[in-house]
């Protein structure tokens, strides 16, 4: 990446103001057929998903109950993980957007539901629905280019603890779950006094009492439960937690991070239009082809252009308009990114790679080689001091 | 030598362990959000029952057989029972009169749906509903009941489908009253429901019933009342129907001195009145404003010092969202209306919705 507004080549620059407002047209009048034809199969859709996570999970914690038992062990965690990964994504994500608030029933509704997630999901709704999805890709304002702890764009700025960010990014990635709740406490915002201390203190408080539970849960209840098979079943949760982070963070990688998703400069986005704030989203997100088992899994995040279009819109609905949005891109001239997951995530991880060094490192390193004149002068060159990027990012 | 056999506090005891327990597994949902998967009618649970029957009365009216949840609690004839039925994905309150017997053998219950012109939930339930339904409930409310005493003398007035919560009370009380007269209005002589029972019984000498056909007959006015029950003034009287009957009933009763002799039902709720604006009452801080059809209520709020949640402000995070108790509001960006009556459980998103007529928010 690179912020749209700096590239030699602006993939917008052939769009003019009234092309954008003709595109925020079309895109409203798909969202309004889908929200006009949401119905009975929704609604059956949702129950049905909701309905097999529960059974799996119950089923599985069963299954674990005999954990001493390698099949059983097996069993009980591979019917665990994907109970999880479930709830987290095709359930609790989607639900926590609203999407299924029409139903009008209190217990699938974005104001009551809890997921199973060390981050209480009024935080979350905040710093996900409230703030990604608002500032979507803007540096600056969008947290989620590196959570605070990554550099995922050549325009924010670099420094030497990000030399270590494929580290750091694999720890997140393992311990997903609380890295969510961190992030989702603003840290580092708290501390540079940032953030209301009453607030933090309170959110603090929050936080650990659902991981109490959480782990009450998992790492002690559970395995009690078992009896002889205590242990294994206390390993068998923390494997299934684990695979549920690693997914999650695979999928939440691919949606803005492969290569040939935009970013966008602060200022860009004063006084956006509703077609502008549309482009946008179009522009900062990318897609994860494959199958539907797949996009199950994913919670309908491949279709992570299509979601931050309608963020409320049911995600069963997302593959249907997939095919029109795509009809659109290339109509107005821009590139749909889209690819399979083990390319997409791929790609991720080589930026995450590639800007753990400053910029032009390559270059800047053979130049200051050859013309190399002591310690100082290399580290200079090497820019390990302020490159001379003007946008600051907040962490 | 021998331990008392145990006694209730123990087992108590032990439920409040095996519930803690429970509760400690099911976080961050509760026990419920898993056995409601298998026993959604079980004692404790939300009220729900389940559609055993769908039987047909006329061309348009249906009776519901409902196996109630094990919460239920058995109800007074004349009394209603708000249903809530998910009708195309959507969750949508409707009360109706009970007509069952009050402890039928099996334990179920039924209300008698008609189906109105555009109604959503009567059509459902007359046409589509079928038995393995499972629908909400609340337990059974109001007061058009027939007094403990029962009176001497009883006149009942109904049209259409306002023969229900009376229908109730005559299966069970006919026994039990001495002189009773039904004058039942309907469009014609097939569309009066539960026709073949009420002919019987007053085949049977039971009752009384005056039938009028509007197609032959004409409306049931209140000279035609008088000349067919001239001792109306001294019977217990109980009305139901259209609203124009009840109120030209009300004020007949009412100008000759008996309006405690006159208990009426009445179906319809306030028609809501759309427009473009309104009242927009916060009911819990008392707060009231007026608020044109532009105007966001997320901003009518906040300038009247009511303390709004809120988050994008364009509509995408979901972070206004209050219940809407009553009233009309307008979606901003694509016109749609959402409307609520107390009971309906409707929640808005404030940031992106103007008044579209009076509304009260609950904040």
């Amino acid at each position: 990446m690179t912020a749209l507004q700096k590239k030699q080549h602006n993939p917008i620059a052939h769009l003019t103001d009234a092309d954008i407002e003709e595109l925020g047209r079309e895109l409203d009048a798909i969202r309004e057929e889908i929200i006009v034809s949401r119905g009975e199969n929704d609604a059956a859709y949702i129950r049905k998903i909701i309905d097999v996570q529960r059974k799996l999970e119950i089923a599985s914690r069963g299954v674990l109950l005999f954990s001493l038992f390698p099949p059983a062990w097996i069993a009980g965690t591979t019917g665990l993980s994907i109970s999880k990964i479930l709830e987290n994504m095709e359930i609790g994500h989607n639900v926590m957007h609203g999407q299924w608030d029409w139903m009008r029933d209190p217990k699938i509704h974005s104001t009551s539901w809890e997921w199973d997630n060390a981050s209480p999901s009024d935080m979350w709704k905040h710093s996900h629905n409230q703030i990604h999805h608002t500032f979507t890709n803007v540096l600056g304002r969008d947290n989620d280019l590196g959570y605070g702890i990554m550099r995922v764009d050549e325009d924010q700025r670099w420094h030497p603890f990000y030399l270590a960010q494929p580290l750091w990014n694999f720890l997140n990635a393992c311990l997903f779950e609380y890295g969510i709740a961190a992030y989702d406490l603003e840290i580092g915002k708290y501390a540079k006094g940032r953030k209301d201390k009453a607030l933090f203190k309170a959110q603090t408080k929050a936080v650990f009492a659902k991981i109490k539970k959480q782990a009450t849960r998992d790492y002690l209840v559970h395995p009690l439960l078992s009896g002889p098979s205590a242990v294994p079943t206390l390993a068998a949760n923390a494997t299934a937690n684990l695979i549920r982070n690693l997914w999650t963070h695979s999928v939440i990688m691919c949606g803005h991070f492969p290569e040939g998703v935009e970013t966008f400069e602060k200022s860009s986005i004063e006084g956006e239009t509703r077609g502008e704030w549309y482009l946008r989203q179009m522009l900062g997100a990318a897609n994860i082809s494959g199958s539907d088992a797949m996009h199950l899994m994913t919670g309908n995040l491949s279709f992570q252009i299509e979601h931050h279009l309608y963020p409320d819109l049911p995600s069963n609905r997302y593959k249907e308009i997939s095919p029109r949005i795509q009809e659109l891109f290339e109509r107005y001239g821009l590139t749909y990114a889209v690819g399979p997951l083990p390319q997409q995530l791929g790609s991720a991880w080589k930026k995450v790679f590639r800007l753990s060094l400053p910029n032009d490192f390559r270059r800047k390193a053979s130049a200051a080689v050859v013309a190399s004149a002591g310690p100082s002068a290399i580290a200079r060159k090497v820019g390990l001091t302020s490159s001379p990027v003007p946008e600051r990012v907040a962490a | 030598m021998t331990a008392p056999a145990p006694t209730l506090p123990v087992l108590g005891r032990l439920r409040e362990r095996v519930g803690r327990l429970a509760e400690l597994v099911a976080t961050p949902l509760v026990p419920a959000d898993y056995v409601d998967l298998v026993d959604p009618l079980r004692s404790g649970a939300d009220l729900r029952g389940r559609v055993v029957e769908v039987v047909p009365e006329t061309r348009d009216a249906a009776t519901i057989v409902i196996r109630p949840g094990r919460g239920w609690k058995p109800h007074t004839p004349g009394q209603y029972v708000r249903v809530g039925v998910d009708v195309d994905g959507v969750r949508q309150w409707r009360a109706y009169s009970l007509t069952s017997e009050h402890a039928r053998p099996d334990g179920c219950v039924a209300v008698t749906v008609k189906a109105i012109p555009d109604g959503k939930v009567s059509n459902y339930l007359v046409r589509r509903a079928r038995p393995g339904l499972v629908v909400q409930l609340d337990q059974a409310a109001g007061d058009f009941v027939l007094p403990a005493v029962r009176p001497s003398k009883v006149l009942f007035v109904t049209a259409g489908s306002g023969i229900t919560p009376v229908m109730g009370m005559i299966r069970n009380a006919v026994d039990e009253l001495d002189d009773v007269v039904l004058v039942h209005s309907a469009p014609t002589a097939d569309d009066v429901i539960f026709a073949a029972e009420l002919r019987a019984l007053a085949a049977d000498g039971r009752i009384r019933l005056v039938e009028k056909h509007t197609d032959v007959d004409g409306m049931l006015g209140l000279d035609d009342l008088a000349g067919l029950v001239p001792d109306l003034a001294e019977r217990q009287t109980w009305a139901c129907g259209p609203a124009g009957l009840l109120d030209l009933l009300e004020a007949h009763w009412a100008e000759r001195g008996l309006a405690d002799r006159m208990h009426t039902e009445r179906f319809r709720p306030t028609v809501l009145v759309t427009g473009e604006g309104g009242a927009v009452s916060f009911s819990r801080t008392g707060t009231v404003v007026e608020a044109d059809g532009a105007t966001p209520l997320l901003d009518a709020g906040e300038e009247a010092g009511v303390l709004m949640p809120s988050g994008c402000r364009m509509g995408i995070c979901f972070g206004c969202v209050v219940p809407l108790r009553s009233g009309a509001v307008r979606d901003l960006r694509d016109g749609h209306v959402t409307t609520a009556v107390e009971g309906d459980g409707v929640r808005i998103q404030t940031c992106i919705s103007a008044a579209a007529g009076a509304c009260d928010i609950e904040l």
